[in-house]
């Protein structure tokens, strides 16, 4: 098949979109000026302040907490649904269920974030938990829209995977919860995989939901760099933005790499 | 053993059926609640609907809110704005998108042009506006370059040219991964066959492949569309003090206002008028394939 220049035209702008704003900022956060408009020669001192200040590390930490508790939870919970979905035919509550698991999809986060952070209030008013609102409470959130990502993703893999496998071991003579364990969950292992990654990344990259039902004693890494970027552009987070695509850029050329010995395999 | 059986059974719908209800449909009762109440100045700065005084019960309606979102244009025309914006950033993704997805699904290197797309997807969304912005703003690289040239400066930031640029980047990456996987399962032998018909590439492009990634077109859209809609980082980042869309709208009045029944208000509206109908829709092409 020919392609027209037409398309590579095409896809190069779309390309160009995608990567020339991340390389201006890499390239930006070697400037040894702190204008983004003058050119002061290459330096480092944007990765030294970045690694001495102690506000965005602190978050760092929060963020990366967060979203290891968040997406663990959303995993195991995402996993019951898809399960339960595929597996148990009709049931009590399906509908339900899938409708709740679906919902957290396609809701604005603003309407997330501002509903969960008054029942956290109206809960704290009625049997006095949550006390504070603070990591626990955005781990709840949080978990919350992940659980229905993993869903979705188990639910497919379920879905395609031969249900005669999981019926032969069946009639063998082992359990449902044995042939779970043996045979659905190993096969289900790289959806899991992809589920809590996602799962992270989203924790991760949630500004609005975490704003609205943290406390003030906890705040994320994307609410910290919001207030710093709101006041204006600031060269450390050029370095944190670069130091982000690098463990990026590490993290999917490994799984492309395992993937790709994995087929030839 | 069956027994037990029927009780795990029981417990792995329980679990996530109890989750949820609590933390995703509960809170939207305590929403329903706070809306009918006025701001007051306390903590938390909402009145109560029940009042129990001398063995009485008394339930008290404020309709204030909606009437309000109703009677200020400030309401209709953030809404009305929001969808806007959202379907001509959806349209330019989806022409920006396309060329991409056909081109990675007919590339020998089709799995390093995808890791290519997906890289970005998984980078920070709130870094790459700011990247957006050292790219647009007054003294950012464009305006740089330009001034180099003798040229400029244009105003990029605070605009709705900005707020497109920032929609279109972010959520570029949805709309390909979708129209990639219907195009990849596309048989070339058609367009072959349209090719010794005698169809010139553009008509076998019209006429075959188009219509064969409706799915596709109609997925990725609304991945973009439904996140689009609802957008606050974009419109306060990179949009102006005027750009009104109705997810920044809510954040002020909660935030900046510290009103939180009007808030709520903004929320059930956005319920009913933007969530509501995109989940029937969702369903009803759900439905369909």
């Amino acid at each position: 098949m020919k392609r027209g220049w037409p398309l590579l035209v095409g896809a190069g702008i779309g390309f160009a979109l995608l990567y020339v704003p991340l390389a201006i900022m890499v390239i930006y956060s070697f400037n040894a000026s702190k204008l983004a408009s003058v050119w002061g020669g290459w330096s480092v001192q944007w990765y030294g302040e970045l690694l001495a200040n102690d506000q965005i590390l602190t978050a760092a930490w929060v963020s990366l907490k967060v979203a290891a508790m968040a997406a663990s939870i959303g995993t195991v919970f995402g996993t019951l649904i898809g399960y339960a979905m595929t597996r148990f035919g009709r049931f009590r509550f399906r509908l339900l269920l899938s409708g709740m698991a679906t919902a957290p999809i396609v809701m604005p986060e603003v309407v997330t974030g501002l509903s969960l952070l008054l029942l956290f209030i109206s809960m704290e008013a009625l049997l006095g938990w949550p006390a504070e609102r603070g990591i626990d409470t955005i781990v709840i959130a949080h978990a919350t829209f992940c659980m229905a990502f993993v869903a979705v993703i188990v639910q497919a893999r379920l879905a395609d995977l031969d249900v005669s496998v999981e019926e032969a071991a069946m009639d063998l003579g082992a359990r449902q919860p044995r042939v779970f364990f043996d045979v659905t969950l190993p096969a289900l292992t790289p959806a899991l995989v992809s589920g809590w990654l996602l799962s992270f990344t989203l924790s991760l990259d949630d500004l609005v939901i975490a704003s609205f039902v943290s406390g003030p004693g906890a705040s994320t890494l994307p609410m910290v760099v919001f207030s710093k970027v709101r006041l204006g552009v600031t060269p450390e987070i050029n370095a944190l933005a670069t130091l982000m695509i690098v463990l990026v850029a590490i993290c999917v050329g490994l799984a492309a790499w395992r993937m790709a010995r994995a087929g030839k395999g | 053993m069956t027994w037990l059986w029927r009780r795990g059974r029981a417990l792995v719908v329980a679990a996530p059926v109890l989750w949820l209800g609590l933390f995703f449909l509960m809170p939207f009762l305590v929403v329903l609640r706070v809306s009918f109440a006025e701001a007051v100045i306390a903590r938390p700065p909402f009145s109560e609907l029940l009042d129990w005084a001398d063995g009485l019960l008394t339930v008290t309606l404020n309709l204030g809110n909606y009437t309000f979102l109703v009677e200020d244009d400030l309401y209709i025309d953030a809404y009305l704005n929001s969808i806007r914006v959202a379907f001509v950033s959806t349209l330019i993704c989806l022409v920006i998108a396309y060329p991409m997805a056909l081109l990675i699904a007919r590339s020998k290197y089709r799995n390093l042009l995808l890791m290519l797309v997906i890289l970005p997807f998984w980078t920070s969304f709130l870094l790459r506006m700011y990247a957006l912005i050292g790219l647009m703003s007054p003294t950012g690289f464009i305006n740089s370059a330009l001034a180099l040239a003798g040229i400029g400066p244009i105003t990029m930031m605070q605009t709705d040219f900005a707020v497109y640029a920032g929609i279109v980047t972010g959520y570029l990456p949805l709309m390909i991964l979708p129209l990639y996987s219907t195009l990849e399962k596309l048989d070339e032998s058609l367009l072959e066959a349209a090719h010794d018909l005698g169809a010139k590439p553009w008509k076998a492009f019209l006429t075959v492949t188009l219509p064969l990634s409706a799915p596709g077109i109609l997925a990725g859209s609304l991945l973009v569309f439904i996140p689009a809609v609802g957008e606050f980082v974009i419109p306060a980042l990179l949009g102006g003090p005027d750009q009104l869309m109705i997810g920044k709208v809510l954040w002020t009045e909660f935030f900046n206002n510290r009103d939180w029944p009007l808030a709520s208000a903004v929320a059930i509206a956005m319920l009913a008028l933007l969530v509501a109908p995109i989940m029937f829709v969702r369903n009803a092409l759900g439905a369909k394939e």
